[in-house]
């Protein structure tokens, strides 16, 4: 209502100043109402008398209008670049450049949607292809890239003479090369672009050849000549009886079959006397009376007739179905067939590659998330139910850091070990307080352990809400290590495999070389036997259960940067952490290590099977481990002889 | 049941009165059939309340009295709920799909009704067919024989292969609980056929009855508490005499029982699956009162809340396990209802929903730490203050 | 600001003792009391909590204009704890020990689903705030989020209209909601000529984290050519790791534009939308919107939450409206007698924060604006589309089964009937 009262104003206030403006406004206040209210769909027409105007002003009009700084007056109507600071707006007229201050609230801001931005770029191309600046004919290149067209061809080829960035250049010939495919002049042309890309990965190439293979079925009784026909659909094969029914239904070569719904609604619209084609309607409760009614009223000609099978069978037989090509010329669909199926074979194994990619990055995770439990559980015995709320802690701690430093990279330094004091100094309380008068009963361990983990979640949310809070990745992690455009992983994944690595390493220096871990092994194998060796074992034991929360907690950091920081964070990792030692193997780094990948590859495995429902994944992998257990009950790398304790 | 073995039960007699007053108390009170003191919501939460002191009767059967910490109890209980609420969802749709067919001029097809059924049924989830597992939905008789069936088939299956291969203490715990997170995550598919997330909705309405459900609510009281009368009653039975003396020496000490020539697997398969069959049971009577199931009622974290109340409780006796699940769910109820009363520090308010939790956590690691008895072991104290007088 | 803060403290701490002044005046003896079931704990209190807050802003604020038919207002707030058979009992609760006269609450479906039959049974009455799948529609239920042709028809056709995608990604969790909507846009889609094989339908578990396998197959999905649209039903915390994993992979909104239906301004906050700008949501509410109502609004509720950096989402808005119009409804009725306010809230009028005016229809959907924004680098939208009101519809059209299923409670006082066989299927839910 308001921006109506506007329009009219501003119409008024247009017509008393007169034609006075420029001529880049004269045609935007032409297509006022479009430019007002934009849609891809009617939008054209105004941006093709800018794009053709033939105006120097038009390509930094439109540039702005993409970028949503188009602001229109609302005294006049009249259209602005406008650059807001605050409640201020600077407003530069599209013609002259003269720049004009006012008010944010005295002009309204032109957003247009994805799908007109598309266009304005896309129109933008022509001048664009040619421009001083490296950025813009980079863009220019992606809008060509996003929504080829036959006439970017010729301006491309052209461009490409003048060319100096070498990278750019290359970027040009690639995109002649693609645009040839479908747009070039002669089938000779095209199919010689299309072979030049055999076996080429790139996700353009194959858009660029996949609408060539476009198809479309028909129904015919005869194949006109000169059809380039893709494939004939055979009955019982490629397509059931009902569906080729339907589709001969559709094409006008049959009458359509009446599904038992619309039997029963004529049925009923023919009872007479209680009775419909002399079967009593109390009886018409099975499909068999009701299709003998059916036949005698179509016996008595008042309703369409029944199509019996034999009629099916014939039609079906007298008629072809199949599918045809959109691209006339048989070479070309030949040799983009050929072409594809040289690139899927390598696709295929490049996806290969990048599930391995996927498993090993999961598994790292995994790993991670239960190498602190590897420790308390697995070296020690104790079970910590709370081990998941460790690396809440440290997923938190990671986030406070990184209110109180604004700077990724310095707050990610600071919160890595930050994080890992922290919950070392929690695990060692807990030790204490708690898991030391407990050593003897694990069972009670786990429950008590239990009792911490409710505690700590319901203060978490208590603290810092149940709202998730962000934890940013610094800016050299955004992104991701592209090998092609099939093969890519995100940098944040491969700094927490790295990760993972460190702490395996960490951990077997710790074990093997230091006096803790070998004072660790003792008190593990025989605590009596290290006690009067002179070994302190309460010290150990808590010097250990320390080492392991806080593993948990810079563990928590990395998990918390690639997913989400909730007081719920724990509970995703903590089943899947226990399975992950347990099918290891209990008291053995490599065992953990062989349990993350394993069922890191197992659950990538199991999605790729069946992609659409990634739940049935994790379903299955727990009853696959279940099984698993059954037969090595000990883990994959079980301990042997001495060191397996019991 | 002999007069020696009441004699030497003292505890289950007093327990059965006790039950049957409270029972009696809540019907004079009830608004069905009393003064209307206790009001419907509060009926159903104790209905409720019994069928959990059921299953966490069955909880101490297999932790306290056999050593065994099941994480996966509750999955069962949950599985029970499900057997059940099929029939009840099944028959209540069959009523009103029948009513609305009845007007219609022509009478319906058996496919035509049994598709009405189950577009009414699983539309929500997308689908008009019946999955396979519904087969016997129709009848009340089979998926009553499912109830005790299935979880005990589950039980017989699972504990078989874990306590075949010596699984036993923690990693036992561990692979229970995953698998009630497997069964929990397989329920959550919208294609497992039991309608995903959603569960089994409406279930205190009842198939054919027309009763209010002030009435209902009373009839499923008197139902729970016979049921955890005779469960009492089955346990104190089972565990008395020789066979309770097999399954106590098999906590305190599993090699030695084995080697005394006993059979130690096919004790603890035994006692697993019967356990989970009084689970499924408290569970088939549980869910019509909570009128809803679906599969987050049965995720790990219940089944850890079922071993918390137990030791709270107190662990090897039955009327601890009793006394904790009732303890700790009502006082549970009484918390987050908003009914208990904020404490205002000043600076802070303690609301009780947001440190119920907390305080809830914190007291067991306590019970754990300093009171392994739980409340039954006052009792203890009571009696021996008792000898010394 | 501090009058709010008073009056709040009146209502929370001495909610039981009406204002004398105000009592005189009032038919019932004590408070008209609304219910508000809304969980405080467990996984849904990230949603919840905050409309537990804007429902004590409005009753209080309701006080300060002195309340309705001259009683004062009191909220009775029970904490379901995102459990949903507990929802059933609370509900119970409030209906028979507090008599509350309205209820306000609920955000997942499943937890809907649990409250109905003792709604129905106990005559109550509920306003639903949330978006959701349809497909229902109770006596005792007033829908004020969307229906699916309110939120995802308009995206689906945004998608297909403005920016040409040929092939679509929905994907969703789990659960019933994300299930019925892609049900209802599959079939919507195959009758817009997008063949079976052009949409990719994926289902994740709440919570997922891992999703560098799904934006793989997404991207893939380009590589016929065709232009890709993601529809995105993903719920709650999982929307944080899916979109991390987007901007990891450089899925820019041009290349691959994303349009979801449960991100809001609140799931936003949550994490760091530089690297998400031009992606979509559609909703009936925007906190960018720009109006009086909608500044008059925000203002009040950071003067209530004492917190400047607070949002606001379109379920808050729904409540908003919602409220009014039961406000409105039982000043209209004279009573807050359940079957007069309902009929009272037929054709209920209130203006919208967006512009506009919602208006309640007799098959108790709103009748309300779609807007679709596009995400902006502060986490707020920019609106670049807002369609006129649209009817909600409870029966979609776009199902065969529902097709031909209608609401009408004020002439076939019926929630669910056949127009094909002209037959009330049922007047009570069934769940």
């Amino acid at each position: 209502m308001k921006r109506l009262l506007f329009a009219c104003l501003a119409v008024l206030a247009w017509a008393s100043v007169g034609h006075a403006e420029g001529p880049l406004q004269d045609i935007l206040q032409e297509h006022r109402a479009l430019i007002e209210k934009p849609s891809r769909k009617t939008i054209s027409p105004a941006i093709d008398d800018i794009a053709s105007s033939g105006l120097d002003q038009a390509q930094r009009m439109m540039q702005a209008w993409e970028a949503k700084n188009l602001w229109q007056r609302a005294e006049d109507g009249l259209f602005f670049i406008g650059k807001a600071q605050g409640q201020a707006l600077t407003l530069t007229d599209v013609d002259t450049g003269e720049e004009i201050e006012t008010e944010k609230s005295a002009a309204d801001q032109l957003k247009p949607n994805a799908g007109v931005r598309r266009l304005i770029s896309s129109a933008l191309v022509q001048f664009q292809l040619s421009d001083p600046n490296e950025a813009r004919r980079l863009d220019a290149l992606e809008s060509i890239a996003r929504r080829p067209e036959a006439e970017h061809l010729a301006p491309l080829q052209a461009s490409i003479e003048g060319e100096e960035n070498r990278a750019i250049r290359a970027r040009k010939e690639r995109l002649v090369k693609l645009l040839s495919i479908a747009f070039a002049e002669t089938p000779e042309q095209r199919v010689e672009a299309i072979n030049g890309v055999s076996g080429d990965l790139n996700l353009e190439v194959r858009a660029a050849l996949n609408p060539l293979l476009a198809t479309t079925r028909k129904v015919t009784d005869v194949i006109p000549a000169g059809e380039n026909v893709a494939k004939i659909m055979r009955l019982g094969e490629d397509i059931t009886r009902d569906e080729a029914y339907a589709a001969l239904v559709e094409a006008g070569f049959a009458t359509k079959r009446l599904t038992p719904a619309a039997i029963k609604d004529i049925l009923a619209a023919n009872i007479v006397d209680g009775q419909v084609g002399g079967v009593p309607v109390a009886d018409l409760d099975t499909p068999e009376a009701r299709d003998e009614a059916y036949r005698a009223l179509a016996a008595a000609d008042t309703v369409p007739p029944f199509v019996s099978a034999e009629e099916v069978d014939e039609k079906l037989r007298t008629h072809v179905i199949y599918d045809a090509y959109n691209e006339p010329n048989g070479d070309v669909t030949k040799a983009a067939q050929s072409a594809l199926k040289a690139i899927d074979l390598n696709v295929g194994l490049n996806q290969a590659a990048d599930l391995g990619l996927d498993a090993l990055s999961l598994a790292s995770i995994y790993f991670l998330a239960a190498i602190g439990l590897a420790i308390t559980f697995g070296v020690m015995g104790v079970i910590n139910m709370a081990h998941g709320e460790f690396i809440m802690m440290g997923a938190y701690t990671g986030y406070v850091v990184q209110q109180v430093i604004p700077n990724h990279t310095l707050s990610l330094v600071v919160a890595l070990p930050l994080a890992f004091i922290i919950t070392f100094a929690a695990g060692v309380a807990m030790e204490r307080l708690v898991i030391r008068k407990l050593y003897h009963r694990p069972l009670e361990t786990l429950l008590a352990t239990f009792g911490i983990s409710i505690a700590l979640q319901q203060l978490a949310k208590n603290i810092f809400g149940t709202q998730a809070r962000p934890l940013t990745a610094p800016g050299w992690l955004d992104g991701a290590w592209v090998l092609n455009d099939v093969v890519s992983i995100s940098y944040i994944r491969i700094a927490i495999f790295v990760l993972a690595l460190c702490f395996l390493f960490l951990f077997l220096f710790i074990m093997k070389k230091t006096r803790l871990g070998l004072e660790t092994r003792a008190v593990t194998q025989n605590p009596r036997m290290a006690s009067s060796m002179g070994i302190n074992p309460d010290k150990v034991n808590m010097l250990t259960f320390g080492l392991g929360s806080g593993i948990a907690g810079i563990a928590g950091v990395a998990i918390g940067l690639f997913a989400k920081v909730t007081s719920e964070l724990g509970n995703d990792y903590i089943v899947q952490s226990f399975m992950t030692v347990v099918v290891g193997g209990v008291g053995n780094i490599w065992g953990t290590l062989a349990g993350a990948a394993m069922i890191g590859t197992l659950q990538k495995g199991i999605e790729w099977l069946n992609p659409s429902n990634t739940l049935a994944a994790q379903t299955f992998m727990i009853i696959f481990i279940i099984i698993f257990i059954q037969f090595r009950p000990r883990g994959i790398v079980a301990l042997k002889g001495r060191a397996a304790g019991d | 049941m002999g007069k020696s073995f009441l004699k030497n039960h003292p505890t289950m007699l007093v327990f059965l009165a006790l039950l049957a007053l409270f029972t009696l108390a809540i019907t004079v009170f009830s608004e069905a059939y009393g003064s209307g003191l206790v009001s419907t919501s509060f009926v159903k939460t104790l209905g409720k309340t019994l069928c959990l002191c059921l299953v966490a009767i069955a909880m101490d059967v297999i932790w306290g009295y056999a050593g065994i910490l099941s994480l996966g109890h509750f999955a069962f209980f949950g599985l029970g709920g499900y057997m059940i609420g099929m029939w009840l969802m099944y028959e209540r749709t069959k009523e009103v799909v029948l009513r609305s067919l009845e007007n219609q001029t022509i009478p319906p097809t058996e496919t035509e009704i049994s598709d009405a059924i189950a577009t009414q049924i699983f539309g929500v989830v997308g689908s008009s067919d019946f999955p396979l597992i519904w087969s016997f939905a129709h009848s009340l008789t089979l998926q009553l024989i499912l109830v005790v069936a299935v979880p005990g088939i589950l039980a017989l299956v699972f504990g078989w292969l874990a306590f075949r291969s010596r699984v036993t203490g923690v990693y036992l715990s561990i692979l229970t609980q995953a698998m009630t997170l497997a069964l929990a995550l397989y329920l959550f598919q919208n294609d497992s056929g039991l309608r995903g997330n959603n569960g089994l909705s409406g279930l205190q309405n009842l198939p054919h009855v027309t009763a209010p459900q002030s009435e209902i609510s009373m009839w499923f009281l008197w139902a729970s508490a016979a049921a955890l009368g005779f469960g009492y009653v089955f346990f104190t039975m089972m565990l008395s005499g020789k066979f309770g003396m097999v399954v106590k020496g098999i906590r305190d000490n599993e090699q030695r029982v084995r080697f005394l020539g006993y059979e130690v697997e096919h004790y603890k398969l035994f006692l697993f699956t019967v356990t989970a069959i009084v689970a499924a049971v408290a569970g088939a009577l549980y869910y019509p009162q909570a009128g809803i199931i679906n599969p987050a009622e049965i995720m790990p974290i219940a089944s850890i809340y079922l071993a918390v109340w137990v030791a709270i409780g107190g662990r090897g006796r039955l009327y601890g396990a009793v006394i904790g699940a009732a303890f700790v769910s009502l006082l549970s109820t009484w918390f987050t209802g908003g009914q208990a009363p904020d404490i205002p520090l000043g600076f802070y308010t303690i609301s009780w929903v947001d440190w119920w939790q907390v305080l809830l956590g914190i007291s067991f690691v306590l019970v754990t730490l300093y009171a392994p008895k739980g409340i039954g072991g006052l009792f203890d104290l009571l009696k021996r203050k008792e000898v010394q007088k | 600001m501090m009058n709010i803060k008073t009056a709040l403290r009146t209502v929370l701490l001495a909610s039981t003792i009406a204002s004398p002044a105000l009592a005189a005046d009032c038919p019932k003896d004590g408070p008209i009391k609304v219910g508000v079931l809304h969980s405080l704990s467990g996984t849904m209190a990230i949603s919840e909590t905050t409309l537990k807050d804007t429902m004590e802003m409005l009753v209080a604020a309701q006080n300060e204009k002195g309340g309705v038919l001259g009683c004062d207002l009191e909220a009775v707030v029970v904490d379901p704890a995102s459990d949903w058979p507990l929802f059933a009992e609370k509900a119970r609760e409030l209906l028979t020990v507090h008599n509350v006269d309205v209820i306000f609450g609920n955000w997942t479906s499943v937890s809907r689903k649990s409250v109905l039959p003792v709604i129905e049974e106990l005559n109550g009455l509920l306003f639903y705030p949330v978006q959701y799948e349809g497909e229902e529609s109770s006596k005792n239920v007033f829908y004020t989020g969307a229906a699916p042709n309110q939120q995802a028809i308009p995206a689906v056709d945004y998608f297909l209209d403005e920016l040409g995608v040929e092939k679509f990604a929905l994907l969703g969790t789990d659960y019933v909601y994300p299930r019925t909507t892609n049900n209802i846009l599959e079939s919507y889609l195959e009758g817009k000529g997008i063949a079976a094989e052009d949409i990719f339908v994926n289902y994740t578990p709440f919570g997922h984290s891992d999703w560098s396998k799904i934006v793989a197959d997404v991207v893939a999905l380009g590589a016929d050519g065709k232009q890709v649209g993601v529809i995105s039903t993903i719920n709650g915390d999982a929307n944080i790791g899916f979109y991390k994993e987007l901007a990891a992979a450089g899925v820019s909104a041009d290349d691959i534009p994303v349009v979801a239906f449960s991100v809001g301004e609140e799931e936003l906050s949550g994490l760091d939308t530089s690297n998400l700008v031009g992606h979509l949501a559609a909703w009936n509410y925007f906190m960018s919107a720009d109006t009086e109502a909608n500044a008059e609004f925000i203002k009040q509720w950071h003067a209530f939450i004492g917190d400047e950096a607070r949002v606001t989402n379109d379920p808050m808005e729904a409540h908003y409206i919602g409220f009014n119009m039961w406000v409105n409804a039982v000043s209209d009725a004279g009573t807050t007698d359940v079957d007069a306010v309902r009929e009272a809230m037929w054709g209920q009028e209130f203006p919208n924060l967006t512009g506009g005016t919602a208006v309640m229809g007799t098959n108790h959907h709103l009748s309300k604006p779609v807007l679709i924004g596009e995400i902006r680098a502060d986490g707020q939208f920019d609106i670049i589309s807002q369609t006129e009101p649209v009817p909600g519809d409870a029966w979609t059209d776009f199902l065969p089964s529902s097709a031909v299923l209608e609401s009408d409670w004020k002439d076939l006082e019926c929630g669910m009937y056949n127009t094909e066989t002209q037959t009330c299927v049922q007047i009570e839910s069934n769940y």
